[in-house]
């Protein structure tokens, strides 16, 4: 029988959530046991060729392209589990929620006035940016949510053998536990 | 103690003195309400407290002509959308905002103009039957007469002779007169009757007569009075609520213009009965325009001896009416938010027990009853208990004023034998196409064509009187958010699940009704509903969810339209990206051009 597969993706986050999947140490070697890494910016396989098991995001959704790649993750992994304060409320990206885009970005790059020569720099292959950052719930359905910035390698190993067996995780308070 | 209660009565006439500030000055700054604190002697926080909370007091500066329109989901059916953007064009103003000349448009909460819709309030007249095309004449005599200093203050009392334009002033459509409360009367012959009994025995006749309170809780009235009466107390206090703030009513307003001395002997015959020395009138600031004539009438009453010393001949039965206006919230409806709004203070429901039958107005027994409710007393008191008690159905008693409004031929109101079925009325107001009946209002229940069969009375559909009706082509959805939106915006803010609930209970909807939401999310409008109506601490929060809870029920198909699957997004993605386009095409110009 094949290993269960797992994906992962960081969308509008600092990849501290994935480090913190790396820093799960010689248990690395156990984790490649368990299942297979299908797509994910670990492998840098791109896209889908088949169902997966277990889909791990990342952050929340800033922009269009995060949305489309977080419904190709709702539509190919069985569970989808929210990763840290990026995903679950948008965390610090979400700090421009309040200001607006417009405000936000006019005021970075423009000071405040465009002008013929200050301007929101424009390029057709940049992703169009949401007029404010949503947490991974907001736009597709959510299964599982592992809180922390970021949850701690033992919280993540946790969660993820867990799911990988088709268990409900129920993390100890410990695992949980920030201040 | 005696300096206290001299205290206490000043503030009482707190609201009248921040409507009389309001009204001359256009807003009320911190000055104003200092100098008001000093006057009554009270915290200057505790007029700020008052002040804030009404939404026809403004803090800042605003036009010296407030027109507001009322946004119900039956004004929306006529055309109110419409109508206020013909204001915008001839003013050049956004609704919200007030133009250059001093005009300042809003839209507000049902101003009880169901059966004449699209309606505004202009500096407190009421504007009836609207059309886009009257804009531009109201607008210019309004000028005119900022111009001339003649328009009425604010919220003023209105004027409707004023103004020449034919959309001032409303009509009563009483379609149908029945044989309780529309029938002709001479003033002081229920009061003459009533004094011939002991108050026990009026008390007596009310409870034999089987009435109930029309107000939309249907306690029975007699015994509202033997527990007020027998309550410990100093004094004893009578209030006519004729706040009438449940969107689709009108029939106190117009109860109030066709049979005001129906109502006042009512509410003299309850002193009497209950040993009070005054009666209080709580009306609306929407109906400000009927002050006057009221004062009228009760001043004819005094001079007929129906009101004043020895009332009606009676030695030692000195009885007086006192009204006091509101200032725009749907809570003080509620009876103990209206008790509190009377003693000056913000309309914050009080918790119950005590009741107010037990510590209502200045801690005494005080019994609050609907106009409607009133009215009928004379009548019973005239013609007896058991005449009452003939009409209607076993639990029931008497005759209810209807009012319908929405897709029908003949709005207006309809004075029927309780009992009636839903078929019958909407038969008799042409409303045989109806596809949704919203009965007694926001707070009450959207019924489906399978259920017209049912009798309104408080054994089966419990009214309060509100009917709209709603035809084939109406999306019920709008209409529920309609009545959503309303309660998010009354809601008096004291407690959590109706100032947070109400409001969750309204995105979620708009989620809904922008096929956005999942069936998870529709299990958790109901749960969430269910915690509103179990949660809240008054009426309101208790009701606020029943146009949900109703439709979800009677329209399930409806919502499961509108449902997307499971894997699919939920936010609405273009809408999303409105801003960055809009962005974006402005940068490419330039960059381009560059
Ligand atoms: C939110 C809310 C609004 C209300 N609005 C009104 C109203 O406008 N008029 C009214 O008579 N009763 C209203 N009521 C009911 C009153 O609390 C009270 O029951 C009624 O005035 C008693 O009079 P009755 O026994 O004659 O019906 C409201 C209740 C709630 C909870
Ligand atoms: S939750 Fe913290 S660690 Fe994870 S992506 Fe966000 S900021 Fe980085
Ligand atoms: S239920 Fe709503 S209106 Fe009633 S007390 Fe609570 S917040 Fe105020």
């Amino acid at each position: 029988m094949s290993k269960p597969k797992l994906a992962t993706c960081s969308l509008a986050g600092c990849f501290g959530c994935h480090m913190s999947l790396l820093d799960i140490d010689e248990r690395i070697l156990e984790l490649v046991e368990l299942f297979d890494l299908d797509r994910s910016p670990l492998d840098d396989k791109k896209a889908f060729d088949s169902p997966v098991e277990v889909g791990f995001v990342e952050g929340g959704c800033a922009n269009e392209h995060n949305v489309r790649v977080l419904h190709d993750f709702r539509k190919h992994c069985k569970v989808l589990i929210a990763v840290g304060a990026c995903a679950i409320n948008g965390g610090v990206p979400a700090l421009r929620n309040p200001i607006g885009l417009r405000e936000c970005l006019e005021t970075t790059y423009a000071g405040g006035t465009p002008d013929a020569d200050h301007f929101v720099p424009y390029d057709a292959d940049l992703p169009l940016l949401l007029d404010r950052v949503y947490p991974a719930h907001e736009v597709v359905r959510i299964d599982y949510f592992l809180p922390g910035c970021p949850p701690s390698a033992d919280a993540i190993w946790e969660g993820l053998k867990e799911l990988l067996a088709g268990r409900t995780p129920g993390l100890p308070y410990q695992l949980l536990k920030y201040d | 103690m005696i300096g206290e209660n001299v205290a206490a009565a000043d503030r009482t006439r707190l609201m009248d003195m921040i409507i009389a500030a309001q009204s001359r000055l256009g807003y009320l700054s911190d000055e104003t309400l200092s100098a008001i604190a000093s006057e009554v002697g009270i915290a200057y926080v505790d007029v700020v407290d008052t002040a804030s909370f009404y939404a026809f007091f403004s803090r800042a500066p605003q036009g010296r002509c407030q027109i507001r329109f009322s946004k119900t989901p039956v004004s929306l059916v006529k055309g109110a959308a419409d109508v206020v953007r013909a204001f915008e064009k001839a003013l050049a103003t956004p609704l919200g905002t007030t133009s250059p000349d001093g005009i300042t448009l809003n839209w507000t909460s049902d101003i009880g103009m169901a059966d004449q819709e699209p309606a505004c309030l202009i500096n407190g007249t009421v504007f009836a039957n609207l059309e886009p095309a009257d804009a531009a004449g109201i607008v210019d005599e309004v000028r005119t007469m900022i111009a001339n200093d003649a328009l009425p203050g604010f919220p003023g009392y209105g004027n409707a002779a004023a103004f020449s334009s034919a959309k001032a002033g409303c009509a009563s459509n009483v379609v149908l007169a029945g044989e309780v409360l529309f029938a002709p009367m001479t003033p002081g012959s229920g009061l003459r009757a009533a004094l011939a009994m002991t108050p026990e025995e009026v008390i007596d006749e009310v409870r034999r007569s089987g009435l109930r309170g029309r107000g939309g809780a249907g306690f029975p009235t007699g015994m509202k009075w033997g527990l007020t009466r027998r309550a410990n107390g100093e004094a004893r206090y009578i209030i006519c609520n004729a706040d009438e703030g449940e969107p689709g009513t009108f029939k106190d307003r117009v109860l109030l213009v066709e049979a005001p001395g129906l109502v006042f002997e009512g509410l003299t015959i309850a002193g009497y009965a209950l040993g009070a020395k005054i009666g209080l009138i709580y009306l609306r600031a929407e109906y400000a325009y009927l002050f006057g004539d009221l004062q009228r009438v009760l001043g004819e009453r005094r001079r007929l001896g129906l009101l004043g010393e020895r009332t009606g001949g009676r030695e030692g039965f000195d009885f007086d009416i006192r009204i006091q206006l509101g200032a725009g919230a749907y809570i003080c409806g509620e009876e103990s938010a209206l008790i509190e709004s009377l003693e000056g203070k913000r309309g914050a429901p009080r918790d119950r027990p005590p009741y107010p039958t037990d510590r209502g107005y200045l801690g005494q027994p005080t019994s609050v009853n609907n106009v409607e409710t009133l009215a009928c007393v004379p009548r019973i008191i005239e013609r007896g208990a058991n005449w009452f008690s003939k009409i209607g159905t076993a639990e029931s008693k008497g005759t209810k004023l209807m009012c319908l409004s929405g897709d029908c031929a003949k709005p207006g109101v309809y004075e029927v034998p309780f009992g009636i079925t839903l078929n019958e009325l909407l038969d008799l107001a042409g409303g045989a196409d109806a596809e949704a009946v919203q009965v007694s209002g926001a707070a009450g229940e959207c019924v489906a064509p399978k259920d017209f069969g049912r009798s309104l009375c408080y054994e089966d559909l419990s009214t309060a009187g509100s009917t709209m009706v709603f035809g084939p082509e109406r999306d019920v959805l709008e209409i529920v958010l309609q009545f959503a939106e309303f309660f998010a915006d009354e809601s008096c803010g004291w407690c959590v699940p109706c100032r947070i609930g109400t409001v969750l209970l309204k995105e979620n909807l708009e989620k809904t009704r922008h096929g956005l939401a999942s069936r998870e999310d529709l299990a958790r409008l109901e749960r969430l509903a269910g915690t509103v109506r179990k949660m809240s601490r008054c009426g309101l929060g208790q009701t606020a969810p029943n146009p949900i809870l109703s439709t979800l029920r009677n329209f399930p198909h409806i919502y499961e339209s509108k449902l997307i699957g499971g894997d699919d997004v939920r936010i609405d993605l273009q809408a999303a990206l409105r801003d960055a386009r809009a962005l974006r095409t402005v940068s490419a110009l330039k960059q381009d051009g560059a």
